[in-house]
């Protein structure tokens, strides 16, 4: 067998094929036999890649360099440039077509533009795994100040001050914690920080790990002088193997230059941290369950008292903190709790990070003042819902959380205003929803998780997250009856007063804000056997609507059993014998012709 | 290495301020390749790679190349900065090797700013 050292890969799609393919590959071959290269390069035609306004197109292996706009002249000088000498031609390369406006600045984009930037300070500034960087962005200058100018008194009434409040979604007061912690005696206690980021939706603390990960030990540095405590654990998950790793590597680099350790920068206190590596349970984010898990044993939560400032970590005095609010130390110590407290609202003080994703234009990462309303950070910030489709609501807080429909969308970014509309802060997944999603299937969604998620200990969350689940499964399913409604209501009630920890008790919250919010598309379901979004796929008929439909054909082609039947200026129709209720029509269908 | 005082943080900080900072230290241009998993996931690690057979055909020893996180538009990675010695930085989105390759030889190695990949110039991070 022959190994070419060199592929071609001329696009034979049938645009490149009439601006020319044809003829410019038997050039291009002629010219190659006539070089003699023939045993070694090889000219393959491949399927349309895409870019038919630039073709004939060709991709050169192995460089990987593409050519544009091919021409039977252009060959001998391909074939004895980039073939014989190695040279590619450059003139011929691939160019995206030109944008007439000139460049914005990166304030002028307003997804950047409405930010403010304290957790995420050094996002994209830094190299993550050079310590050096950190340190000239004023890196653990905060620290230096607290252990050699401040007493740990000093640092939790800078920190209460601040009003800093958890990140991980409970919200509690940091200072507070901390001064709890400090009052408890002991001389073993721990800091430990909370990687674990169960919520589906979010990355919030993997992005701050992952590019920032000296922000994180700063923070814990500063907490362990404020309670006295001498070793750290960072549970992250093992799923983050990214942000696993670069968190080595930032604790080998702090510990070289005696930024962990003993004595550090000659104040006489010590302190060391240490990654523990989480199975990637949702349970194991509670406090209590994640403790149990760094002990070496089943993750599984304990009643609150005692609470872990007096007895957490092997029965010591812990501290337990989020990542973003670890993140958020170092400038509040720098530049004052007052400066802090200055951001956002009465009583949410400071920023807070998002993970924005969902149906909005800029999925990712951002960074607002507390009181920033929701409705700028998904149409100024986000960019608003694509596909010209409407807004329905936003989740926010996960599984634990709630959504917040349109009406509500002007609510702040606030502790208190959010849980008034019946969502919580939560840790920051910001989940948007289109017209396209079905609030039923949503509820449905996140209780099968929490179900999934619940450790089994306790029997209001194990057996009851599994009732109200299977009620939503027959809901969806079009089996509802009116009753179910008041009995998945009364069922949430006795869920949330009588769980253990915090994953049964906020389990039904997203099923109590869908009710409170979108009872209709229930009582849709239930009452009319209809999904109002067409996504429970038992309730959808499956049958063309003659006066909708365009004749387009775009369903007959998206069908992956042909059980679409089209013909040119013709209605589609649907086989119900052989359609399978993939929905793959009504998704594809531009129209709302299929029902 | 011995261990730091607060006066060696300030003394890191400077040097590596002015490294990075391009002001001092030889270099003239950096390219920042952004590597979340939200870049690697999109092709950083190849981008990275085109630049860097790039940086090593042209020889150049007052290029810097560096990596970062994510800088919170994982939509449009991967992205690219490009800061050029008294310029103001430039931002690429949706990167490929090709447009990488392209953005060297055209914008770093010959100050011509590819607009046409641009996301945007200056920061994000106001100071
Ligand atoms: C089921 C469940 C999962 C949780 N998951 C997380 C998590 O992934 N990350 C987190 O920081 N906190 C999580 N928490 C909250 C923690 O128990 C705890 O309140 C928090 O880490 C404290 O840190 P903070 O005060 O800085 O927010 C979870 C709580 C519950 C009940």
């Amino acid at each position: 067998m022959i190994r070419f050292r060199s592929h071609l890969l001329i696009c034979g799609g049938t645009g490149c094929h009439s601006s020319g393919a044809n003829e410019v590959k038997k050039a291009l071959e002629a010219e190659i036999r006539k070089a003699g290269l023939a045993e070694e390069v090889r000219v393959v035609e491949t399927g349309c890649n895409g870019y038919c306004a630039a073709g004939p197109v060709m991709v050169v292996y192995p460089e990987g360099i593409f050519y544009q706009k091919l021409t039977v002249a252009d060959m001998p000088q391909l074939v004895g440039e980039h073939l014989l000498k190695g040279r590619p031609v450059e003139r011929l390369f691939y160019r995206e077509p030109a944008k007439k406006e000139g460049i914005p600045g990166m304030l002028d984009i307003p997804f950047f533009a409405n930010q403010q930037l304290i957790a995420l300070r050094n996002k994209g500034l830094i190299d993550a795994e050079a310590i050096d960087e950190y340190i000239a962005r004023d890196g653990y200058q905060a620290a230096g100040k607290a252990l050699l100018e401040m007493t740990p008194a000093q640092i939790v009434d800078e920190m209460k001050k601040s009003g800093l409040r958890g990140r991980g979604g409970g919200g509690f007061p940091t200072g507070v914690k901390w001064s709890f912690c400090a009052a408890t005696p002991g001389d073993v206690k721990y800091v430990l920080c909370n990687a674990d980021e169960g919520d589906p939706g979010a990355f919030m603390d993997r992005s701050i790990l992952e590019a920032d990960p000296h922000s994180v030990l700063e923070g814990m540095i500063i907490a362990a002088r404020a309670i006295g405590a001498h070793q750290g654990y960072i549970y992250c998950r093992a799923e983050y193997p990214l942000a696993v790793r670069r968190l080595n590597i930032a604790i080998d680099q702090a510990r070289v230059y005696g930024l962990l350790g003993d004595d550090i920068l000659g104040s006489g206190f010590g302190f060391n941290v240490e990654v523990y590596q989480g199975a990637g349970a949702f349970v194991c984010g509670e406090e209590t369950a994640l403790m149990r898990s760094i002990e070496g044993q089943r993750g599984m939560p304990r009643p609150r008292p005692p609470f872990p400032a007096v007895a957490g970590l092997w029965g010591k005095p812990t501290v337990l903190n989020n990542v973003e609010t670890f993140a958020n130390v170092s400038p509040i110590i720098l530049k004052g709790g007052d400066w802090y407290a200055s951001i956002g609202t009465e009583t949410s003080k400071g920023t807070k990070v998002f993970a924005l994703t969902g149906a909005v234009h800029n999925i990712g990462l951002v960074e607002v003042p507390m009181g920033t309303p929701i409705r700028d950070i998904i149409y100024t910030i986000g960019g608003g819902i694509p596909n010209k489709k409407k807004f329905k609501a936003v989740q926010l807080g996960g599984p634990s959380g709630g959504c917040i429909p349109e009406e509500y969308l002007d609510t702040p970014c606030d502790y208190e205003a959010i849980i008034k509309a019946g969502a919580i802060m939560g840790s920051g997944g910001m989940i948007v929803m289109d017209e396209t999603t079905c609030m039923v299937d949503m509820a449905r969604f996140f209780m099968d998780f929490v179900q999934d998620e619940s450790c089994g200990k306790c029997t209001p969350c194990r057996e009851g997250t599994r009732r109200m689940l299977q009620i939503l499964e027959k809901i969806c399913h079009g089996h509802g009856v009116p009753e179910d409604l008041t009995l998945l209501e009364e069922l949430a009630g006795m869920i949330r007063e009588s769980a253990l920890c915090g994953l049964g008790q906020t389990g039904p919250n997203p099923v109590l804000s869908t009710l409170r919010y979108f009872r209709n598309e229930y009582e849709a379901h239930i009452i009319e056997k209809r999904c109002p979004a067409k996504r429970c796929a038992e309730l959808v008929k499956f049958v063309v609507n003659l006066e909708k439909c365009t004749k387009c054909g775009q369903c007959f082609r998206a069908c992956p059993v042909g059980a679409v039947s089209w013909e040119k200026k013709q209605p589609a129709r649907i086989d119900r014998a052989k359609c399978i209720k993939c929905l793959t029509c009504i998704s594809t269908c531009k129209f709302d012709a299929i029902d | 290495m011995t261990k730091l005082k607060l006066d060696d943080l300030k003394k890191i900080r400077d040097r590596v301020h002015n490294e990075t900072m391009l002001r001092e230290g030889g270099a003239t241009a950096k390219v920042t390749v952004h590597m979340g998993t939200c870049g690697i996931a999109s092709g950083a690690r190849q981008v990275m790679e085109a630049l860097m057979e790039e940086l090593t055909l042209a020889g150049r020893r007052d290029v810097t190349v560096t990596t970062s996180g994510c800088i919170g538009l994982c939509s449009e990675e991967p992205l690219v900065t490009v800061e050029i010695l008294g310029q103001e930085a430039i931002r690429y989105h949706f990167m490929d090797k090709n447009k990488m390759r392209q953005v060297f030889r055209r914008h770093v190695l010959e100050g011509e700013i590819q607009t046409d990949f641009a996301l945007g110039k200056g920061t994000e991070h106001k100071e």
